[in-house]
């Protein structure tokens, strides 16, 4: 089975083709019915796989198609590799990809029949590119798939073009994601370079001969960073992703859950041999991880936008993922960006739900009260909160505490940070739920009278995304509660090998149960106080003093564009002005100035008197013969 | 005698010949100078084929090396001929058409 | 100073007088004449030469057909009259130093030239003479010989056709 890997990808991409290319000539349903089919072939399929890759002693399977550069010196084949990691992520991309194209059927039944195709292209597109990022047996496989979802996510995020707000976001995301590419790229050029191919697995066998600290590794593994932090969303590069809200809710599901920001974590899951080699970088994605996490979740505390709200909340949960990545806790990352897959496609596509019922309306200063009008969506958004805050025993609860647990052994200041990070969390995110769903309801009389509960094609990935995001957390049962029963370190354990090895032993954490019972505790207070407070009483005014800081982002956006982008206006202006004007053009222009002079007096030369063109001759044949005859 | 004073000699017709063609407007004086540097260079011709005999002589009492130099000149001065008459009808008409021998006035070239 | 000698150096004087002459000659008519001198001294050189075929038809043909051709044009165009308008100064100085330049840089090549000083050249010899010339003319250099005559057929005809009044 694992030779027919090909298979994933190439489902989604004929469903692109056929909805891209066939866009004016399908009906909606049909659109709709080809673009979630392939996505569930791609998931039969991943199935398949991922069975197969559950066997003990499962060794990596490379499928190699064919040749993709071939020079002398360089060999990239366009080769899918197998394995455990690949195979898990295959079905978190086509799982939870399948549900969020069933829910866009009925989510986008507004648009007309060529956009409705569009989408379904776009949304088919994407998956292929994560797929192949994911597949891929090279970092250049790797590579197209990452440009992919850069691309796809530009194309989604400005699906409705005509708002220029939207493609303003599109462009924003676009470039932003172009900066980390080129990290990325400058990464891929230095592997090359060091170890003159770039397949997985020459690359990590060669880079195991390396010493740990290597200065080629931290820089090559900083690089690989710089593009983590485009793609998934991290200090500097965070601000496109808030931004993204801009597309319709199934993208936004699509790309903070299945695809695009896992990109990030990913990759460093899969160059994970030479993250371990190199603790400085480890101790930046670590610190950078959590810088994020922090900043994400203050900004959270105060956005009014149902949807800013979950998108900082990815942010912050992103920021996790590289603390897990940065402190070596490798399954505890892969883990949270599964279970993260599951709640926060849960709570978009919820928040999507709402936002249908409420005609539109993404400020939850203007819901509340939906508890009863939307019971499946309220019941569904309540399970992904307490995931999200991470309460015994939904899934958010065992992969943030294997994170916490495991930068808890790396530093005890790595742990408070991070509590205090999921202590915000709870609170944001109850926050969110209390405003929407709890008190009185706060809009105009006639969207109360239009509210409706959805119909089932969006309830029942509701359902499934709910019940997943309960039961997924038993999958990584911590050593603490049962010995050996970690399954999806199990799973894992080939992919991360070679790290393991290379680690010493962790020491012992102390009274790690009453560290639970107290964090817990703690995150229980928080979700209470902020049940009740935003419950009685809304905040529906605009906030003031410290609490606008928060609410305008930390001004990060006004930051970038006073330090960036107005300067590097400024210096465009100056040399638009100045050097191109009187120093290019006066060149340019020079050159034809002289040359039209110059031909102005030599065509004085040109009088048409025979005489003195024999002259001139006579005078050519003498310099002639001189040349010729005495030098 | 040298070599050297007929190669001066032609040399000298020559450059008497390139002179008069620079400093002269009217076309049929330039036109003999031009004839007059044709005869220069027979005037060499016969010279080198006598040289030519004279180093042959010596091996081979009945040599006739140098016989092909003089039949060059003879077609040289063929050649002339006809060019002459070309030439001539050709500075008639333009005395026709412009009413002067002058080469200035021929200062079309430039257009 | 043999007999040679002299006449060689008498030839020479005459050709180089007659063509300096024959440029600077205010009168067309005049410069033909001294044309027809430099011809005669050319020929001169020739029968020196021992070359006397050459000598005959250098005569009849240049000084003879070509020469009376030229006085024949400038009578018609009755040039006879110094009309000639004088060229620009300047332009006449550097036409006689280009020349002489060219002299120069030739003379001063063939000066230069190693082994060409101890070559003479003999004054006797049959080579020149219409018998041997025309053995060689009439048996290697026959087809030019012939090509030459479609070569005046088509002067003749160019000479027509340009001379022809337009109608």
């Amino acid at each position: 089975m694992s030779k027919l890997v090909y298979l994933v990808p190439l489902f989604p991409l004929i469903g692109f083709l056929i909805n891209g290319l066939g866009r004016k000539g399908l009906s909606k349903s049909l659109s709709g019915m080809i673009g979630s089919a392939v996505v569930l072939a791609s998931f039969v399929v991943s199935l398949l796989v991922f069975n197969e890759t559950r066997a003990t002693g499962f060794t990596p399977v490379t499928v190699n198609l064919f040749d993709f550069i071939n020079t002398a010196g360089i060999n990239i084949p366009f080769a899918f590799q197998v394995d455990q990691l690949s195979a898990l992520f295959l079905l978190i991309i086509t799982g939870v990809g399948f549900l969020i194209h069933v829910y866009s059927t009925s989510y986008m039944h507004d648009e007309e029949p060529p956009h409705y195709a569009r989408y379904f292209a776009y949304l088919n597109l994407f998956v292929f590119s994560m797929l192949m990022l994911v597949l891929g047996a090279n970092y250049l496989i790797m590579f197209i798939g990452w440009e992919g979802v850069g691309l796809c996510s530009y194309l989604l995020i400005g699906y409705w073009f005509k708002n220029t707000e939207y493609g303003n976001a599109a462009r924003k995301a676009f470039v932003m994601n172009r900066i980390g590419d080129l990290g990325f790229l400058l990464g891929l050029f230095f592997i090359l370079k060091q170890f003159g191919t770039l397949t997985y697995i020459d690359v990590f066998k060669q880079a195991g001969d390396l010493s740990s600290g290597d200065t080629v590794l931290v820089v090559i593994t900083l690089l690989l960073f710089v593009g983590a932090t485009g793609k998934s969303a991290q200090i500097p590069l965070y601000t496109w992703l808030p931004d993204a809200m801009a597309g319709p809710t199934p993208v936004s599901a699509l790309i903070h859950a299945a695809t695009m920001v896992t990109a990030g974590i990913y990759m460093i899951a899969r160059s994970n041999i030479l993250y371990t080699l190199a603790p400085v970088s480890q101790t930046v994605v670590a610190v950078i991880g959590l810088a994020t996490a922090i900043l994400a979740a203050t900004i959270a505390i105060k956005q009014n936008d149902i949807k800013k709200v979950l998108a900082y909340s990815t942010v912050s949960q992103l920021g996790y993922m590289f603390v897990g990545l940065g402190v070596g806790a490798y399954t505890g990352a892969v883990f949270h960006v599964m279970t993260h897959a599951f709640f926060k496609a849960l709570l978009f596509l919820g928040a999507g739900s709402v936002i249908h019922a409420m005609h539109h309306e993404q400020d939850i200063r203007k819901m509340g009260g939906l508890a009863k009008k939307l019971p499946v969506t309220h019941a569904t958004f309540l399970i992904g909160c307490i995931a999200i805050a991470g309460i015994f025993p939904l899934s958010g609860f065992f992969s943030k505490d294997e994170i916490l647990v495991h930068a808890l052994e790396a530093n005890t200041i790595y742990y408070i940070i991070g509590l205090l990070g999921a202590l915000m969390t709870a609170f944001y995110m109850f926050r969110l739920y209390a405003m929407t769903f709890r008190g009185n309801f706060r809009g105009t009389h006639e969207q109360e009278h239009h509210l409706h509960e959805s119909p089932w094609q969006m309830t029942m990935p509701l359902a499934v995304l709910a019940v997943l995001a309960a039961v997924a957390g038993f999958v990584g049962i911590p050593e603490l509660f049962a010995p050996n029963a970690h399954a999806l370190q199990h799973y894992l354990d080939p992919v991360f090998a070679a790290s393991a090895a290379r680690v010493e032993a962790a020491h012992e954490i102390k009274n790690e149960w009453v560290l639970l019972v107290v964090s817990q505790a703690l995150i229980l207070l928080a979700i209470i106080f902020a049940w009740t407070r935003f419950s009685k009483k809304p905040e529906t005014s605009d906030a003031t003093g410290f609490g606008k800081v928060l609410a305008d982002k930390w001004y990060v956006d006004e930051l970038y564009d006073s330090i960036i982008t107005k300067p590097l206006n400024a210096l465009g202006n100056i040399l638009n002005r100045f050097v191109e004007k009187s120093g290019i053009d006066g060149l340019v222009n020079g050159v034809g100035k002289s040359v039209q002079w110059g031909g102005r007096q030599l065509r004085l030369l040109q009088s048409g008197q025979v005489g003195t063109y024999i002259l001139w001759m006579v005078l050519g044949i003498l310099v002639f013969f001189v040349i010729t005859l005495f030098i | 005698m040298p070599i050297n004073y007929y190669i001066i000699l032609a040399i000298a017709l020559f450059s008497i010949g390139v002179a008069g063609v620079l400093t002269r407007r009217n076309a049929i004086i330039i036109f003999m100078c031009i004839e007059l540097m044709l005869n220069a260079v027979n005037l060499l011709l016969v010279a080198f084929s006598k040289m030519h005999y004279g180093v042959a002589v010596t091996g081979i009492p009945e040599t006739t090396a140098g016989v092909e130099a003089q039949l060059f000149v003879f077609f040289i001065m063929v050649v002339a001929a006809a060019e002459v008459s070309v030439g001539l009808a050709i500075i008639v008409m333009m005395y026709r058409n412009i009413h002067s021998v002058d080469v200035n006035f021929l200062n079309r070239l430039k257009h | 100073m043999n007999i040679t000698e002299i006449l060689f150096w008498f030839l020479t004087a005459l050709a180089l007088g007659g063509s300096l002459m024959m440029v600077f000659s205010k009168n067309p008519v005049y410069s033909v004449l001294w044309l027809i001198v430099v011809f005669f001294a050319i020929s001169g050189h020739y029968i020196l030469l021992n070359a006397q075929f050459l000598a005959i038809v250098n005569i009849i043909v240049y000084a003879g057909a070509i020469m009376v051709l030229f006085l024949f044009v400038i009578m018609l165009m009755n040039l006879n009259a110094d009309n000639e308008p004088q060229k620009n100064k300047w332009l006449k100085i550097a036409g006689v130093i280009a020349g002489g330049c060219l002299m120069l840089v030739l003379v001063s090549a063939i000066l230069r030239t190693e082994g060409l000083k101890e070559q003479t050249l003999s004054l006797s010899g049959s080579t020149g003479l219409i018998k041997q010339l025309g053995k060689t003319l009439f048996t290697d250099y026959v087809l030019p010989f012939e090509i030459s005559s479609v070569l005046f057929l088509s002067a003749m005809v160019g000479a027509v056709v340009i001379g022809k009044k337009e109608d």
